[in-house]
């Protein structure tokens, strides 16, 4: 099936010249790379409805039930409810892999005003305006959509990429109430109905991502390249959903990266390397099992330097041996306070997740870097004496505030020291990718099947999804 | 502590600093250090700071002539705007197109400001603002965004505004916060501070256009808008404190280090008054002319915008248009009424969003939204029944703010069978709370607005407390000291152990800080929100008093068809002093003088009374609010126009005439009675004679002209009035004396009485030292109601006079006279130990005001009837000013009347009347 070919991680290269097998889903593989060849985004499957301006419901698990009018695909959908206070930057959000399987409860009561934008590659060939290919979320919840925008990047409404992508979406419901109930009873499941009355009998049918390995869904599934032209760094990437800025924001200041899927046995090659980072990505970081196995032993291994951002920053806690939980209702929004312990300065942070460090289990190499000043949650953690360091926040931003961008500059320079220090003892080490290496791996993820709603997936991929589920 | 006190304050601390009196006196600065201010101030040094961190500024060019202003703006490229350094509100600021207007508009700067800075306009473009704070260990957040609806080209101050900016992307929207930030840190304001961008609107271009390093008009908002409170903040940064320390003043668990989120949005609309002035040129720029402003909180736009429009105006439904000569000229070059010309055009002359932006650049996005108001509209006029509507079109409507009166007027019904309905199909507004996170965290806050989108309420009504009636926006005749009242209310209802709950919708006020009354609505004060709110918090009664004449003019509704309980003079004796019949009845039957005066029928009748006392006569409706439509006749033929047009008499509309007094003194009076009974009062005299507005003129406190004689006679009209309106409360009175031309005891006749609060409430308890509006919040509530006390009988050591401040120089074309219109836009009180000094201080406080000096220039313009403009020559003369005049009828009366005649020089005044017709 499309998504096992390589659950076993291939160990070298060559052998990810498996060539995919499953119909329905374009997987692109180095067997058609060029040496330029853009990046591409798959086309869109089967999955798209006409926009369906029907009556719809929202509706919480053992909770109240909202009545709206849908905007999006004429499908339903269940998933975890969770909402964000992000004032702007919806295509950013809905395609941010951290949402995967997620009903997407937007506060900001206007969605939709600017459109959505088109899916343009940048220079180094990374999606212009969104995190990755396709909406990441299961379903859209907001107070009141626009149906017809204004800017000048836009090329359809939000409404008409919902329906294009198969995403269910409801408009005209109290958010407020909404979250106000998401924050009393914590993240609770939700679904999404389309054209007809809610019917209670269908209970049954709220399906929990949360039991679910979502970052084996949405990470890559045999290594891929993004060269950057103005640098000679290397950087190998755990990809748990790696977004498109981040990857951005390593490779705008130099730093070419190789993105592993999550399960790779990262510390065989981090050799090969400048340095190691892993990425954000969705659900419960102790699902990632292997990852964090492989994060251990490269840090027991190798003096790499190592840096984690969201997801990633919760595996490399877990692989030093400390101990992640649930919030009640997570933090997703643009307006976050961390508190940096080492300077006592104050950044505003770009934030999505619903499990934090439990700063108390860090054992004591390790001391905490951030703080979050409303909650007083983990917001960073940093070795004592090596260069790793990892941040619940996004400082890539994209949607958000920039303040703590500033991050991938000190994580670069120690990657640079650490490339120096190298230098030293192998004079003729060099990391840079080689001209093969760009030419044989794929410049985009590879096998990474767009979301859907639970339901949806279940009957398009028949079984899939229980398979899925007792895998994880 | 420099910023708090605006562009004033600021000019007052740099110009201190350059003196040297801080340094000698050893007075620290705190908060944002005057290098930064002046640095902000400069427009040179700000271009050199700003290069330095390489943030796009419009291109600017300082110049000392028009020669060099023609030369620089061949550099930059027309179209060009004309800056001024160091001026309030963009005073002296303009567009230029070509060298002409160039030279026309850089020669009216150069004579407000010794330099002007010409600059490559950006009209068309986006404009926008952040509101940014920083701390001294440089701990920086932007704790609001907004965005105006009219593009760049129109004063911030006279733009509609919404917040958070609606059209930005996330890339647009933090590429302008990350640059205020840098500013800011780079400017190193420790503070508050206000970055205003123009952003290209196809595009990532941008340029700063101005940073004010202080607390300005747009933090007010802000903080408003947030309920951050940015003054309050910044204080504490000033003193010390960072961020990180000091909590959210809403949640209180939460810290003030992080960026509100807004779960609703804002809309912010000017409020002009320019149509008082005679012809003042009514097109917005540059220079600010609005007089106030209002916010209107929603969960669309629509509801936001709508809500909004009413409040400006009670008399606009929501948004629609009006009649324009040229709808095209209108919407391409912008004046006070712009909003109503893109209603006309999209509600009646049914252009596409597509043209109405073509002609003015507004952002599709928001011209969208305002044809879904336009659509709905057809769609209920189409259905034109009220039986008609369907819930889910009342719903809808609802949803995008329609009022009931607005869906009346489209379905032919009536405000109160449309409410009616509504209530019946379930059909109502919920409350919901503003707490700065979008109710991520829970928030103990009080600060409230009504909506039709939710579908719950966030707060639950046990308090049954009593609701105070605000007075909305700030426009000419109604400003702070109205709101003063409304606040000295609450803080004395407080006091008593009363829950209150305040209902006002101006975001300049200290009655909108929701720390002020127990709960605050931020919200209309319209019947049906008023009736709203009464309802569901089951209020135990309302206060019409203390807010002017808004709240008086929705009284009896509220009592009648509400059932409303209203504390103070039964409305139906506050309508018989509304009403000019039955007051002038009851002044009769109470033997208090008043102008002669007469109800009206017919023209023939009109035209004989008039005869009979004389010209002028004052003609008005005979039922009228808020003294509206008052006209003073001066001649037979003015008359007999003005009644047959205007007011069309008829036996179903009679008119009112009344003998205009010109040239005798007028005492205004302020009292509060107590079920009749006369609690306490103040006399204030006019410098100016009756025939100026009330409201315009001079108060003189305690009277240095009256004797007892007068002030008993005063005393005793007042309680008789008070007993005849059965009042309890505060209320007003203007009474002119008028000397016997036979010797005798000089009459006093009552021309006005108004059984609320007054604009001079707050200087009369300022000045005599007992707050009028606590002891009339006591009778109000019959409370602690205290014992009769007579505070004129108190001699006092000084006297305080009231001078009005005027604001002339911002109103290009306006005619500088003052008559039966109110024109001032504020006032200043000083006190001194006689009138002379009292009254100069209070002039020399007058914004701009300069003495001229002898061997200037004084221009002389007025009655040439009368015998005071010689006079005043005659005692100007000796000193050596040179005298002008606007016409030769005034110049020969002067030279033929003076003592000693006079040499008077005719100018010449070009006039071009832009009078909106």
């Amino acid at each position: 099936m499309a998504f096992r070919f390589c659950n076993k991680p291939a160990l070298g290269l060559l052998n990810l010249a498996k060539k995919p097998t499953i119909s329905g889903l374009r997987i692109r593989t180095f067997a058609n790379v060029e040496t330029n060849t853009p990046r591409q985004v798959p086309t869109p499957t089967q999955r798209q409805t006409p926009v369906s301006h029907d009556t719809a419901n929202f509706t919480i698990r053992n909770g109240p039930v909202f009545n709206g009018k849908s905007f999006g695909a004429k499908s339903n959908v269940s998933g975890e409810a969770v909402f964000t206070t992000s004032l702007v930057g919806y295509p950013e959000s809905l395609t941010d892999p951290s949402y995967r399987g997620q009903i997407l409860v937007f506060t900001q009561p206007l969605i939709g005003n600017y459109g959505v934008p088109s899916s343009a590659r940048d220079e180094n060939g990374l999606l212009r305006y969104f995190e990755s290919p396709n909406i990441q979320a299961v379903g859209v919840v907001v107070a009141d959509v626009a149906e017809k925008y204004s800017h000048w990047t836009a090329v359809e409404s939000l409404s008409e990429w919902c329906a294009r992508e198969g995403v269910p979406a409801i408009s005209g419901v109290d958010t407020r109430a909404i979250v106000t109930y998401l924050r009393e009873q914590g993240s609770s499941l939700a679904k999404i109905t389309v054209g007809e009355e809610y019917d209670e009998e269908q209970d049954e049918a709220f399906v929990d991502p949360e039991q679910i390995n979502l970052v084996r869904k949405v990470s890559t599934k045999a290594p891929f390249h993004v060269s950057s032209v103005t640098g000679d760094l290397h950087v190998a990437v755990i990809d748990c959903g790696v977004k498109e800025n981040i990857l951005r924001s390593l490779v705008s200041r130099g730093c070419s990266v190789t993105c592993f899927p999550f399960d790779y046995p990262i510390e065989k090659v981090a050799h090969h390397f400048d340095g190691v980072f892993i990425s954000n990505g969705p659900g419960d970081p102790t699902h990632c099992v292997e990852t964090v196995q492989n994060l251990r032993a490269l840090i027991n291994s190798s003096q790499i330097p190592i840096m984690g951002i969201c997801l990633g920053h919760q595996l490399v806690a877990l692989a030093v041996g400390a101990k992640t939980n649930k919030l009640k209702y997570g933090n997703r929004a643009h307006n976050i306070p961390a508190l940096d312990l080492t300077t006592g300065r104050c950044h505003i942070t770009s934030q999505n997740h619903g499990y934090a460090v439990d700063a108390q289990t860090l054992p004591s190499d390790w001391k905490e870097y951030f703080v979050n000043l409303n909650d007083s949650s983990n917001e960073g953690i940093i070795h004592k004496s090596r260069p790793i360091f990892s941040t619940q926040f996004h400082p890539e931003a994209r949607g958000g505030p920039l303040d703590s961008s500033y991050l991938f500059d000190s994580y670069l320079e120690s990657v640079a020291r650490y490339k120096e220090s190298q230098a030293i003892f192998q004079p003729n080490r060099d990391n840079k990718p080689s001209p093969l290496l760009k030419d044989l791996l794929a410049k985009e993820r590879v096998g990474v099947a767009p979301t859907l709603g639970m339901e949806n997936m279940a009957r398009a991929i028949g079984g899939e999804t229980a398979q899925a589920a007792s895998a994880a | 502590m420099l910023a708090f006190g605006g562009q004033t304050a600021l000019n007052l601390g740099v110009q201190m600093q350059r003196m040297g009196i801080f340094e000698k006196h050893g007075v620290k600065v705190l908060g944002t250090s005057i290098k930064t201010l002046e640095t902000s101030e400069d427009r040179d040094l700000f271009a050199k700071a700003l290069k330095e961190i390489d943030i796009p500024i419009a291109k600017s060019i300082a110049v000392n002539t028009v020669d060099e202003a023609l030369e620089a703006a061949e550099s930059v490229g027309y179209p060009i705007i004309v800056r001024s350094a160091y001026a309030l509100g963009g005073l002296g600021s303009g567009f230029a197109n070509n060298a002409e207007e160039l030279r026309n508009l850089s020669a009216r700067s150069l004579s407000l400001s010794p330099q002007i800075l010409v600059e490559k306009s950006l009209k068309g473009w986006k404009e926008a603002e952040y509101e940014v704070v920083r701390d001294s260990n440089n701990n920086c957040i932007t704790v609001c965004n907004m965005e105006n609806f009219d593009p760049l080209g129109i004063h911030t101050g006279d733009s509609i505004v919404v917040a958070p900016s609606q059209t930005f992307s996330d890339e647009e929207y933090h590429m302008l916060r990350t640059a205020a930030i840098k500013i800011v840190r780079h400017l190193g304001v420790c503070g508050e501070c206000n970055v205003q961008y123009a952003l290209q609107p196809d595009g990532l271009d941008y340029r700063v256009i101005e940073v004010n390093a202080r607390l300005s008009r747009s933090s007010a908002l802000a903080s408003k808008a947030t309920a951050y409170p940015l003054a309050y903040i910044a204080a504490k940064i000033g003193l010390g404190y960072t961020l990180p320390e000091l909590p959210n003043a809403v949640t209180k668990t939460t810290t003030a280090n992080f960026e509100p989120s807004l779960d609703y949005v804002v809309t912010k609309i000017p409020r002009w008054d320019l149509k008082k002035f005679q012809h003042v040129d009514r097109h917005i720029g540059s220079a600010m002319s609005s007089v106030g402003e209002v916010m209107a909180i929603g969960r669309t736009f629509q509801e936001s915008i709508q809500k909004a429009i009413r409040q400006v105006d009670p008399k606009y439904n929501g948004v629609q248009g009006d009649e324009f000569d040229d709808l095209d000229e209108e919407l391409r070059n912008p004046t006070d009424r712009r909003w109503l010309a893109v209603g006309q055009a999209l509600i009646h002359e049914n252009y596409t969003v597509d043209q109405v932006h073509d002609l003015t650049k507004i952002d599709k996005w928001f011209l969208y939204k305002l044809m879904e108001i336009a659509d709905t509209q057809h769609e209920m006029e189409g259905i034109g029944s009220l039986f008609g509507l369907r819930k889910e079109l009342m719903l809808r409507a609802k949803q995008m703010g329609f009022s009931d009166i607005q869906i009346a007027r489209c379905v032919g019904a009536t405000e109160d069978q449309v409410r009616a309905r509504r209530k019946g199909m379930g059909v109502k507004p919920f409350v919901k709370k503003i707490d700065t996170l979008a109710a991520e965290f829970p928030a103990e806050t009080n600060y409230l607005y009504t909506t039709y989108n939710a579908t719950s309420h966030d707060i639950t009504f046990d308090d049954h407390g009593t609701i105070i009636l605000g007075s909305g926006v700030y426009r000419i005749g109604s400003s702070v000291e109205f709101d003063w009242c409304a606040v000295n209310a609450t803080l004395s209802l407080k006091a008593q152990g009363k829950k209150t709950v305040m209902i006002n919708y101006n975001p300049e006020t200290y009655s909108t800080d929701f720390d002020t009354a127990d709960r605050l609505y931020f919200e209309e004060l319209s019947y049906e929100r008023v009736m709203d709110i009464y309802e569901l918090e089951s209020a135990s009664n309302v206060v019409v008093s203390v807010g002017g004449q808004l709240p008086q003019n929705i009284a009896l509704r509220l009592q009648e068809t509400g059932k409303a309980k209203v504390l103070g003079t039964d409305p139906l004796d506050i309508d018989k002093a509304e009403d000019r019949q039955k007051f002038s009845q009851i002044l009769d039957s109470i033997d208090v003088d008043q102008p002669a005066w007469a109800e009206l029928k017919s023209v023939p009748e009109a035209e004989a009374f008039a005869d009979k006392v004389g010209y002028p006569v004052l003609v008005r409706p005979s039922y009228v609010l808020s003294g509206a439509a008052m006209n003073v006749i001066r001649s037979r033929g003015d008359l007999k126009e003005k009644l047959l047009s205007a007011s069309s008499v008829s036996p179903d509309h009679p008119v009112v005439i009344t003998k205009f007094i010109e040239g005798a003194q007028e005492i205004d009076v302020d009292a509060v009675g107590s079920a009749g009974e006369l609690l306490v009062h103040s006399v204030a005299e006019h410098i100016e004679n009756a025939g100026v507005h009330s409201g315009d003129a001079t108060l003189v406190l305690p009277p240095v002209n009256l004797d007892d004689r007068t002030m008993a006679r005063i005393k005793e009209i007042t309680q008789k009035v008070a007993k005849a309106w059965s009042i309890t409360g505060p209320f007003n009175m203007q009474i002119i004396k008028a000397d016997d031309p036979k010797g005798g005891e000089p009459a006093l006749k009552v021309i006005e009485c108004n059984l609320r609060a007054s604009r001079s409430f707050p200087f009369v308890s300022k000045v005599l030292g007992t707050n009028f509006i606590d002891v009339a919040t006591k009778a109000l509530a019959g409370v602690d109601v205290p014992e009769p006390v007579d505070l004129m009988a108190q001699k006092r050591e000084y006297v305080a006079t009231k001078v009005s401040q005027f604001s002339w120089g911002r109103l290009p074309g306006a005619d500088p006279f003052l008559g039966v219109e109110m024109a001032s836009t504020g006032e200043i009180a000083c006190f001194g130990k006689d009138l002379v000094e009292a009254y100069w201080t209070s002039l020399q406080s007058t914004m701009n005001f300069r003495l001229p000096l002898p061997g200037e220039g004084l221009l002389f313009g007025g009655d040439v009837s009368k015998p005071h403009l010689a006079g005043i020559v005659d005692y100007l003369q000796p000193l050596g000013y040179k005298f002008f005049a606007a016409n030769q009828e005034v110049a020969s009366h002067l030279e033929s009347s003076a003592k000693d005649g006079c040499t008077v020089t005719v100018v010449d005044f070009p006039i071009t009347d832009k009078r909106a017709p």
